[in-house]
C-alpha cells in the first residue's frame, strides 16, 4: 500500500490560477521522489496539498491512511505531525536558539497548554541533542538562529522535522538559496535520513543534476501536469527539454 | 559589438511607465505647492505678520512663563499629579496593547480565521484609530462625566486601533514564514502564537508600545484639562487663575518626564532589538 496517494487532484487558485491539473501518483515507503519542472509549474502547490498549508479544489490525497481533504481540524493536526517539512528559507524562528527551534516539532505532539508554555520532557530533550548531533549542530545548540549561516539554518529545519519523527518528509526548494557546498551536505543528510531512517522523500528541485544524483525516481511536472514520472535513468535529455519547455541549448545543466 | 547600438526590446507599455512616474511627481509638486497658496489664502495668512509676532510672544513669555518662589512650593503636589498621570498613561498603553495583540492575530493575513474577520477587524481598528483621543474624550465626557474614566477610555481607544493596526502589519512582516513552518509541524494556533508570532515579533511590539507610552503621557495632558483630571486639570487651573509662573512650572515638568520617558525607552528599545 503507497504510503501517499494523490488522485486526479486538481487545483485552482481564486478560481482564475490553474496550478495543478489532473495530477495522480502514488509514493511507496522509503522513496526518495524528487519533483522538477519550471518555475511556476505548481511543485510547492503538491508538496501544500499534503499537508493541508493548501486545500486541493478537486480530486482526492491519502496520506498514511487519511483522506486529507476529509479531514478535520483534528485529523489535520494528526497528518502535519507525520508529514516534516523543510522550506527554501529554513522558516525558523530566528529569533530563539537552536535548541528552541527543534523542539517546535514536539508541538504536533503536545497538549495546548504544555506547548504553549514550550514544556518539554527529558526524553524530548535528550532527542533533540542526539538529533543536533547526527547534524554536526551541537555546537550550534544554544546560539541564536540569526546567528547561523544558511547551511546551518536549513540543517535546524531538518532537525526540526526528525524532531516530528515524520513518515514523509517535504523538501521545497530546500538548496535553492544555499551555494555548492552546502547544498551538498543538505543532500546528503536527507539522502542519508531516507536510507538510514527510512523515512520517506519528496523533494523540489531546481537543479536537474541534483535531482538525477539523488533521486531514485523523478517526477516533472509542467504547467500543472505530470509528464515524466519515472527513474532517473530513463530521463532522457529531450524529456528534460520538454519538461522546461525550452529550446535545446537554453538549459545550462550538464547531464547525459 | 553592433548590437550596443541595437535598441533592447522593451514591452510596450515599458516607454509610459516612465513618463507616468515624471507625470506623478510634478503633479505632485504642483498639487503641494496650490494646497499652501489655498490654505495661505483660505486662513488669510500674513507670513510676514507671522513672523513679526515672535519676538512679542517670546518676551511676553519670558516675562509671565518663570517659576517664581510660589510655583516652587507647589513643586511636590504637581510632582504627585505627574506621577498619577504617567502611571495612568502607562496603564492604558499596556491595557491596550494586550487587547490590541489579541484583536490583531484575528487581523494578519498569517493567523486570521478567515478573511472576512480580518476585513472587519481592520475596519475596527481603523474607525478607533482615525477618531483622535481628544475627540474620543468630548463624546466620553457625555456619558461619563468629568472622570478619570473618560480619560482613560479616550486614551484606551485610540492606543488600541493604533496599536491594532501596528501590531498586524508587524506580524505579517516578521512572522509569516516560521508561523507557516509552525502550523506544518501540527501546531495549533494558540502554539503558533506563543512560540512563533510572540518570540519573533516582540521586539518591535515593545518599541510601538514604548512609543505609545511617550505619546499619551503627552495626549493625556491636553485629556486632562477637558476631563479635570491630572497634571491637565493642575495647568488649567493655574492657568485660569492667572498663576503663569505655577502653569509654566506643570510645564517644565512635563518636558521633562517626556524626555526622560523618551531617553529610558530608547535605552530598552536598544537593549531587546
Ligand atoms: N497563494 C497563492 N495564491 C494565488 N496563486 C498562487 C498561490 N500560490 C501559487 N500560486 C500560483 O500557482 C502556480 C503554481 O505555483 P507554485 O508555487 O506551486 O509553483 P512552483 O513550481 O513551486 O514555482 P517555483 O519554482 O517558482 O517555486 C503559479 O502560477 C502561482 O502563481
Ligand atoms: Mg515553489
Amino acid at each position: 500500500m503507497p504510503i501517499l496517494e494523490f488522485k486526479n487532484v486538481s487545483k485552482v487558485y481564486n478560481n482564475i490560477t490553474k496550478a495543478l491539473t489532473d495530477i495522480s501518483f502514488s509514493v511507496y515507503e522509503g522513496e526518495f521522489v524528487s519533483i522538477i519542472g519550471p518555475s511556476g509549474s505548481g511543485k510547492s502547490t503538491i508538496l501544500r496539498c499534503i499537508n493541508r498549508l493548501v486545500d486541493v479544489t478537486q480530486g482526492s490525497i491519502i496520506f498514511d491512511g487519511h483522506d486529507i481533504n476529509k479531514a478535520d481540524k483534528k485529523e489535520i493536526r494528526q497528518v502535519r505531525k507525520k508529514a516534516g517539512m523543510i522550506f527554501q528559507h529554513y522558516n525558523l524562528v530566528d529569533r530563539l536558539s537552536v535548541i528552541e527551534n527543534v523542539l517546535h516539532g514536539r508541538l504536533g505532539y503536545k497538549s495546548v497548554m504544555s506547548g504553549v508554555i514550550g514544556h518539554y520532557t527529558e526524553e524530548e530533550k535528550e532527542k533533540a541533542f542526539q538529533i543536533l548531533a547526527m547534524l554536526g549542530l551541537t555546537e550550534q545548540a544554544y546560539k541564536r538562529c540569526d546567528e547561523l549561516s544558511g547551511g546551518q539554518k536549513q540543517r535546524v529545519g531538518i532537525a526540526r522535522s526528525l524532531m516530528q519523527e515524520p513518515r514523509l518528509i517535504l523538501c521545497d526548494e530546500p538548496i535553492a538559496s544555499l551555494d555548492p557546498s552546502s547544498s551538498k551536505i543538505i543532500m546528503d543528510h536527507l539522502s542519508d535520513i531516507n536510507e538510514t531512517m527510512k523515512i520517506t522523500c519528496i523533494a523540489n528541485l531546481h537543479q536537474v543534476d541534483v535531482a538525477l544524483k539523488y533521486a531514485k525516481r523523478i517526477i516533472g511536472i509542467t504547467a500543472g501536469q505530470i509528464v515524466y514520472d519515472g527513474p532517473p535513468e530513463k530521463l532522457t535529455r529531450s524529456k528534460i527539454y520538454e519538461i522546461y519547455q525550452s529550446d535545446e541549448g537554453e538549459l545550462i545543466t550538464d547531464v547525459k | 559589438m553592433d548590437k550596443t547600438t541595437e535598441k533592447a526590446p522593451r514591452p510596450n507599455n515599458q516607454t509610459s511607465v516612465f513618463v507616468q512616474r515624471k507625470r506623478t511627481f510634478t503633479l505632485a509638486f504642483l498639487g503641494v505647492a496650490a494646497l499652501f497658496v489655498v490654505s495661505a489664502v483660505v486662513t488669510n495668512y500674513e507670513i510676514i505678520g507671522g513672523l513679526e509676532s515672535i519676538p512679542k510672544a517670546v518676551i511676553w513669555m519670558a516675562q509671565h512663563f518663570v517659576p517664581n518662589a510660589k510655583a516652587w512650593s507647589r513643586l511636590p503636589y504637581i510632582l504627585s499629579k505627574l506621577v498619577e498621570t504617567a502611571l495612568v498613561s502607562v496603564a492604558v498603553t499596556v491595557c491596550a496593547a494586550i487587547c490590541a495583540f489579541f484583536f490583531s492575530l484575528l487581523g494578519t493575513k498569517t493567523t486570521r480565521t478567515a478573511p472576512w474577520i480580518a476585513r472587519i477587524v481592520r475596519i475596527i481598528a481603523a474607525f478607533f484609530r482615525n477618531v483622535p483621543d481628544v475627540v474620543w474624550a468630548i463624546l466620553l465626557l457625555f456619558s461619563f462625566g468629568q472622570n478619570i474614566l473618560t480619560g482613560f477610555f479616550a486614551l484606551f481607544f485610540s492606543t488600541f486601533g493604533m496599536l491594532t493596526r501596528t501590531f498586524i502589519e508587524t506580524i505579517d512582516e516578521v512572522s509569516a514564514s516560521c508561523v507557516e513552518a509552525l502550523y506544518a509541524t501540527g501546531a495549533t494556533s494558540l502554539q503558533t502564537v506563543f512560540n512563533g508570532v510572540i518570540p519573533s515579533s516582540l521586539p518591535e511590539i515593545v518599541s510601538w508600545v514604548l512609543y505609545m507610552i511617550e505619546t499619551n503621557i503627552r495626549s493625556s495632558t491636553l485629556i486632562g484639562i477637558l476631563t479635570a483630571t491630572g497634571i491637565g486639570y493642575l495647568f488649567d487651573l493655574y492657568y485660569k487663575r492667572m498663576d503663569y509662573s505655577s502653569a509654566s512650572l506643570v510645564v517644565i515638568s512635563i518636558v521633562i518626564l517626556v524626555i526622560a520617558i523618551e531617553i529610558l525607552s530608547n535605552k530598552i528599545r536598544k537593549v531587546i532589538m
